[in-house]
């Protein structure tokens, strides 16, 4: 089907933003790209329901969010896996400090429910406003700001444990940390 | 509304008290932490421009000739 060179331009404009999303929803940049790449199939293969004049970036993120959702649903074990990665990641690169910093950064916001991770990304960092962001989610304006709020809390807490561990190497720490059989 | 959910293992090992509560101002430093790395995390993939795939990927269905 041609396709619109407007629409074209629009949505190749809207790639960068909605892999950013894609890679903080799945945390793995190849899943992302596929994310990304069924969500402008699907986005013209319905383009019959998006309104011109609409904001075509919210259209596509509401798209690429529903896939995912719908995938993470019937792959939760496999996401598991890629959260089970980013910790392996984060072990074997010890020196890199801005990488670790951000390998446990990524950790902590895997660690969060999808919803509230999601909300965070898109009015922390895709840019979007608290009404966009409803949009996209297909939920209140307030439903967005208490995940926020859950979301921020949560984000503080785990980082709080990791800003005391200035004691000591980051894997012993996190050892303590989550020691599961203290008794042995 | 608040749920401040037990971390089972951390007492005994970390100063906080076991009804923890979040000193304001670290809080504050982490909130902008938080930002400041949701920015960048975001801006990393971000900066990476429109990889061909997805170009090409356009191109294709402009013909009529499927994405998969």
């Amino acid at each position: 089907m041609p396709i619109d060179p407007t629409l074209r331009e629009g949505m190749l404009a809207a790639v960068p933003r909605l892999r950013a999303f894609a890679v903080s929803l799945s945390g793995n940049v190849d899943r992302a790209d596929d994310l990304v790449q069924e969500t402008l199939v699907r986005a013209l293969t319905s383009i019959d329901s998006f309104r011109p004049g609409t904001n075509l970036a919210a259209w596509l993120f509401t798209i690429l969010r529903n896939h995912f959702r719908s995938e993470y649903r019937k792959r939760r074990r496999e996401v598991e896996d890629v959260e089970g990665r980013h910790t392996e990641s984060l072990r074997s690169q010890p020196e890199q400090m801005g990488h670790v910093e951000m390998a446990e950064f990524r950790e902590a916001l895997a660690k969060l429910p999808p919803d509230q991770r999601e909300a965070l990304i898109l009015v922390g960092a895709s840019g979007f406003s608290y009404e966009e962001a409803a949009e996209i989610c297909g939920c209140a304006v307030g439903t967005i700001k208490s995940r926020l709020n859950r979301a921020r809390n949560r984000l503080t807490d785990l980082m709080q444990i990791e800003s005391g561990e200035d004691f000591g190497p980051d894997a012993a720490t996190r050892a303590i940390l989550t020691d599961r059989d203290t008794g042995t | 509304m608040k749920r401040r959910k037990r971390m089972p293992t951390r007492s005994a090992k970390l100063p906080e008290p076991p009804s923890f509560e979040p000193p304001k101002t670290l809080g504050r430093d982490i909130q902008a932490k938080i930002g400041d790395q949701l920015r960048a995390m975001h801006d990393d993939i971000v900066k990476q421009g429109v990889p061909d795939r997805f170009v090409e990927l356009l191109s294709r269905l402009d013909k009529g000739e499927g994405g998969e």
